[in-house]
């Protein structure tokens, strides 16, 4: 396999990871959000209303700063990094 | 004291300006000490501010192409991400989205969550793609990856119908704002607002949007989280109310108990003026189904990574890389003030609910309430209004009655803040407004004189004649949508929504799968699109002219039906015909690798 393809596919495989995180934080919880809401979440709000005003949001931020440093690991990995800084 | 290249300077000058504004605001608290009229003290913060964004707009000014259409790709990470928060929170996220959380709790908080998830896709899925390929615009993009003027054509006319649908209600939220705080009536103060956002948009383009965008962002966010801070210490619910407000939520529940939820009589309501509501619905339990919650969600998400104003701020970093990081530090702005919006609904509700603060007027005397001075104020704003239905008397939860906008621009006047802080709010909202109707008047004007009049009309124009055609399109497309929002047909919210189910009906596959997909070819494109936004477009019309709709698809998610059957035709349309040429595949190998040279060049 060419380096090209495998850079890909490692590519297409972090994608996949971060969209089941994604998934999971903005659809997937809230298919439970009547019986969740019975639990006591952080900071002692009910749990899908904290997730629906905190929760989810910064989950989305980090997933986002962890994607990227993923990405740019794989990059480096396979030599298609840019040259230069930002 | 500012010496060398201005973007190695951005830290000190932006560190000068919040410093300056800051200072401003001190200064406008002691002239209210001294006696300074609450009507001159809003005239001079919103004229303050729309000042220095048109200072910034001028000094931006250029004559280069790249520099107008992506401001010369050098704008760091953080500030992109500043920027692009300013363009993303319009006057509605603003004004109305507290409002909406007060009134409507868990179902209208979808929005909350498909506002920021989107955001995963659009790092995972686009933006550093886009970035590699080096377009100016969108429908570049679209053009260029599909090939032949058709394709294009369809992506300006995507872009048009959702970029026009949102930026006549952000002109109509600044002509609110400017009539409330310089006095001047609606239809005037509609003008007004543009103005002041072509002033910082038209000599610079996409480089004097950039830099007073991230000003913007500044004022917004100070004016947002300064009340919610202050009102949170003044009635002790705690310093930081985010991770504080647990007994307040749970008071609120219990007070909701102890009243009940009424319901009027049709007879009663009609009493009310239009556009106000009352607490009906819990403000913390579950009120929505799964289904409504997450189509609403899914909606706003896919939207979210197909509004053409939001991806072509990721064409002006420096790099793919830079692209990335730049998304999060995005979503990490927006985040401040979106996870702020409920603390706001709490404590503006808890305010007025619970007998046992000075505040609190259910359970008060009719006549009592009627004497308190915001009460007066409001009501003749007609933002608020009691009526004693069952005529004990007394003020029931069912009896209060408050417009969406007075969760914002009211709650610091009820919590007994100064004034000075209702003039910061008046000043954030427009703000607001102006960063986000600048970004869409920029994409359509854009759109058109990039890929309309020079990709396919006039090739051989020369840069100086494109850019002024640019400048032409941009006035024209503003004073269109000002004289629009002049008129005022929709509600402000409503549209905002509609604009995101345009954009997903039409662009959210066609552009996915541009980078994703390499057997996805011009003529499955093109279907894609056009089956997308007329299927999409069709259902909406059907279901306001009184259609039942299926699915539990409303006309607030009809994006969910439009981009559904877009990605059907496109990929049936792309197997039955040939699939991309040589030169095509490889240019998508390309995209798909940050290192080495953009597909499009430097200058286009």
């Amino acid at each position: 396999m060419s380096k090209q393809a495998q850079h890909w596919e490692k590519t297409r495989g972090l994608l996949m990871v971060t969209l089941a995180i994604w998934f999971v934080f903005s659809i997937g919880i809230f298919l439970f959000g009547a019986e969740m809401n019975e639990v006591t979440g952080p900071f002692g709000y009910p749990l899908t209303y904290w997730f629906t005003c905190q929760g989810s949001l910064g989950i989305f931020v980090i997933l986002i700063f962890w994607f990227a440093n993923r990405q740019e690991k794989i990059d480096e990995e396979f030599g298609f990094s840019e040259r230069g800084d930002d | 004291m500012i010496k060398g290249n201005f973007i190695d300077n951005l830290p000190k000058v932006y560190g000068i300006y919040t410093g300056g504004f800051l200072a401003f605001i001190i200064i406008m608290a002691i002239a209210e000490q001294m006696g300074m009229s609450a009507k001159a003290i809003g005239i001079c913060f919103v004229a303050f501010t729309v000042a220095i964004y048109a200072i910034i707009g001028y000094l931006s000014r250029t004559a280069q192409a790249d520099a107008y259409y992506v401001a010369g790709r050098q704008v760091p990470t953080v500030f992109n991400g500043m920027a692009t928060a300013a363009d993303w929170m319009s006057g509605a996220s603003f004004v109305a989205m507290a409002g909406g959380i007060y009134f409507k709790g868990y179902g209208y908080m979808a929005l909350l969550v498909g506002w920021t998830g989107g955001y995963v896709l659009v790092a995972s899925l686009l933006a550093p793609y886009l970035r590699k390929f080096g377009c100016y615009t969108v429908p570049d993009f679209i053009g260029t990856r599909y090939g032949g003027n058709l394709s294009r054509l369809m992506a300006v006319i995507v872009l048009t119908v959702a970029s026009f649908t949102y930026v006549t209600a952000q002109i109509n939220a600044t002509g609110t704002i400017a009539s409330v705080a310089l006095d001047i009536p609606f239809q005037y103060a509609v003008y007004v607002g543009l103005i002041s956002i072509l002033l910082c948009s038209m000599l610079g383009g996409m480089r004097g949007v950039t830099w007073t965008q991230v000003a913007q962002y500044i004022v917004l966010i100070i004016a947002y989280l300064l009340p919610v801070f202050w009102i949170s210490n003044k009635i002790g619910a705690g310093f930081f109310p985010h991770f504080m407000l647990a007994d307040e939520v749970s008071r609120i529940a219990e007070l909701e108990a102890q009243f009940g939820f009424v319901k009027n009589s049709a007879e009663n309501l009609k009493e009310v003026p239009k556009g106000l509501a009352g607490i009906t619905k819990a403000h913390s339990a579950v009120n929505a189904t799964p289904w409504a919650f997450i189509s609403l969600a899914l909606a706003m998400m896919m939207g979210t990574a197909s509004l053409p104003h939001v991806m072509m701020r990721y064409f002006t970093t420096p790099s793919v890389k830079a692209a990335r990081k730049s998304v999060g530090w995005s979503l990490f702005f927006i985040f401040l003030l979106y996870s702020s919006a409920p603390m706001l609904a709490t404590l503006s509700k808890l305010s007025l609910m619970d007998p046992t603060l000075s505040t609190g007027i259910i359970g008060k005397s009719v006549a009592e309430v009627q004497a308190i001075d915001w009460y007066q104020n409001w009501n003749q704003a007609n933002l608020m209004f009691i009526s004693d239905f069952n005529g004990n008397g007394t003020v029931e939860l069912n009896e209060f009655f408050m417009g969406g906008k007075a969760v914002v621009l009211a709650t610091p006047e009820i919590a007994g803040l100064p004034y000075v802080i209702s003039g910061l709010v008046a000043a954030g909202g427009m703000a607001a407004a102006m960063s986000t109707a600048d970004g869409l008047i920029l994409a359509i004007a854009n759109a058109l004189s990039h890929d309309l009049y020079y990709k396919i009309i006039d090739p051989k124009a020369e840069t100086a004649k494109r850019l002024v055609v640019a400048r032409v399109l941009l006035v024209v497309i503003g004073f269109a949508g000002a004289t629009i929002a002049a008129m005022e047909i929709q509600g402000i919210l409503g549209s905002v929504i509609w604009a995101f189910d345009f954009a997903m009906s039409g662009l959210f596959f066609p552009l996915v799968l541009g980078v994703w997909w390499k057997r996805a070819n011009k003529e499955g494109a093109i279907a894609g699109m056009a089956l997308g936004l007329i299927s999409g477009a069709g259902y909406l019309i059907w279901v306001r002219s009184g259609g039942s709709g299926f699915l539990g698809i409303t006309q607030l998610t009809f994006g969910i039906f439009g981009s559904a059957v877009s990605l059907v035709a496109m990929v049936v349309v792309s197997l039955i015909t040939a699939e991309p040429n040589a030169a095509t595949q490889k240019m998508v190998d390309e995209v798909r690798v940050p290192s080495g040279k953009s597909i499009l060049g430097k200058q286009h």
